[in-house]
């Protein structure tokens, strides 16, 4: 059966996706490798969100003077499996109005773009499902899919605190989407490249007058780095621009009828938008796996410069790349502590009369700067 | 066959269901959604023709803002909550217009490129495309974006409606004027006090 398969598996159904570098991921074994990336994907949503997860409660509850989760394990570290299980157990609501079937597929409208993200995302050296000539292209526009599934759910459940939430997700998203492809156009500008591993790459080698310089591209894109997190935030519903949930004016935004498992899948999304996120402005401006600017990981010396770099480094530069991403996710809880949340029409000028033109602004002197330099 | 016809089959299928879908069913936001499913399956043709920048073009502009556009535009305004059912009763109209069209157009293509010969898709790296866009084909891109700039701008004029432009103005009533004035609504207390002590002295 099995050998019978990949004979009817034309190789080049998917040729044209595959680019450049080669993932360690990608064995001889066609369909061992492709559970192996499946699996790497499905653990970055799972996984890494629930640790994502568990940090915001923890940093958030001791933001607020008290302990957070203690109960489930040593200092509550398996509180969100147990919330997991307790979301399987309950009773799934159908509110009797809702419209049964788009109010079902909702959930997984929203969650499976945040898992399909995670194919392009590098999480170190070699240590990726695909690098898509098209990587960075590729999760953005897939992140824009997300917000069907929201608007979806907040029709379907034929009550007017979801319709609001969702009309409200999707006028934000529409807006903050605008700046955050303008702020990552910036980056693919000066690397030269659309693909997530040659981002990397290039800020390990940058040619500024013919000398050589590993410089992230934080520091020449300042502007942009922080348009991009911005209008990350705005695209996550993070608090101060989580105006679709607003739990003291929507109840919970389009999330109010549901429960149980679905309920668990739209937090899902959340968390593991979180993570992707994080991964994405680690990639693109915090120089994803290297550990500082111009140090490299040990044993990076072979000819595929940072993207081979032995067990050791491979190894230290996943820890790394997850340092950064659990780094970025502490700094979201803390901008969520520390600010109230913003008001829509505020929400709104600052997309489109501040930060697309800020953008625009940052993309030409980028563009100005890669050819002079 | 082999299995890039197998899926090319599964995908037109799946397209061609959400079109027709797209018009039959009554509720306008099933409709918009049976769209986004079509768009979706056009945007995986375009894979397997391995135009794959196209697909994800095809992937942000159509199913990412488009369809959101519709839904947000439908829910902003009618907001449809629940089963409807709505018939513009103009069937046999459409038809015929579709059908023509329809006929119109597969003329045309089979005329233009019947005796084409077949060809395999072959990827291109997105550097060529974007060579070949900005070099050879720069003056029909520029005019496309112009066109759509005059587009964009068009919209937002006839959206924006200061007296003397275009479009009619409409009658704004602000919310103090809306409300009884507090003079009036002490008195009319006051009279309903009145009312009530003289109801309980009889």
């Amino acid at each position: 059966m099995t050998a019978s398969l990949p004979a009817l598996w034309d190789a080049g159904v998917l040729e044209a996706l595959v680019a450049q570098s080669a993932s360690l991921l990608t064995l001889d074994n066609f369909w061992l490798s492709a559970l192996l990336k499946i699996l790497l994907c499905t653990v970055m949503l799972m996984v890494v969100s629930l640790v994502g997860g568990y940090l915001e409660h923890k940093a958030m509850g001791h933001m607020q003077n008290r302990t957070g989760p203690m109960e489930a394990g040593p200092h509550g570290v398996l509180q969100l499996v147990a919330d997991g299980i307790k979301f399987i157990q309950k009773e799934d609501i159908v509110p009797r109005a809702a419209d049964p079937l788009v109010f079902a597929v909702a959930p997984g409208v929203a969650l499976v773009p945040a898992l399909l993200g995670f194919l392009v995302i590098p999480l170190g050296p070699g240590i990726w499902a695909e690098d898509l000539e098209l990587g960075l292209f590729y999760a953005l526009a897939i992140g824009s899919v997300g917000v069907l599934g929201i608007l979806m759910g907040g029709w379907a459940s034929a009550n007017k605190f979801s319709l609001i939430g969702g009309i409200r997700a999707a006028a934000q998203l529409i807006a903050y989407e605008l700046p955050l492809i303008l702020a990552a156009a910036a980056v693919a500008i000066q690397a030269g490249s659309l693909s997530l591993v040659d981002i990397v790459e290039s800020q390990a080698t940058m040619n500024i007058f013919g000398t050589p310089v590993s410089m992230w591209f934080v520091f020449p894109q300042l502007l942009g780095f922080a348009i991009f997190v911005t209008a990350a935030l705005a695209e996550l519903s993070r608090p101060p621009f989580d105006m679709p949930i607003a739990d003291s004016e929507l109840v919970f935004g389009y999330m109010t009828e549901y429960t149980g498992i679905k309920f668990a899948m739209f937090l899902l999304t959340e968390y593991g938008g979180m993570v992707f996120m994080s991964a994405l402005i680690s990639v693109l401006y915090l120089g994803g796996w290297q550990p500082l600017p111009g140090i490299g990981l040990p044993g990076c010396e072979a000819a595929a410069g940072i993207s081979d770099c032995g067990a050791l480094g491979t190894v230290l530069g996943v820890g790394i790349m997850m340092a950064k991403i659990m780094a970025l996710i502490f700094v979201m809880v803390w901008l969520r502590v520390a600010y109230p949340r913003l008001r829509e029409d505020q929400l709104q000028k600052i997309s489109w009369l501040v930060l697309i033109p800020l953008s625009l602004a940052n993309i030409v002197v980028v563009a100005i700067g890669k050819v002079a330099l | 066959m082999s299995s890039l016809d197998l899926l090319f089959i599964l995908f037109a299928l799946i397209t061609g269901a959400g079109a027709v879908l797209t018009v039959t069913s009554r509720n306008l936001v099933h409709a918009a959604l049976f769209l986004a499913v079509s768009l979706a399956g056009i945007g995986m043709v375009f894979l397997l023709l391995k135009a794959d920048f196209v697909a994800m073009v095809q992937v942000v502009v159509y199913l990412g803002a488009i369809t959101v556009l519709f839904l947000f535009g439908l829910m902003l305004t009618r907001a449809p909550i629940g089963r409807e059912a709505l018939d513009s009763r103009n069937r046999p109209m459409a038809m015929v217009v579709s059908a023509s069209l329809f006929g119109v157009l597969v003329v045309l293509i089979v005329r233009a490129f019947g005796d084409f010969p077949p060809v395999t898709p072959s990827s291109s790296s997105v550097g060529d495309l974007g060579m070949a866009i900005f070099s050879a084909w720069v003056f029909p891109f520029e005019v496309v974006s112009m066109m759509l700039l005059a587009a964009l701008v068009g919209a937002i004029l006839l959206a924006r409606r200061e007296s003397g432009d275009s479009g009619e103005e409409t009658e704004v009533t602000p919310i103090r004027e809306a409300l009884p004035d507090r003079g009036e609504v002490e008195a009319e207390q006051r009279r309903a006090e009145l009312a009530a002590r003289d109801g309980g002295a009889r």
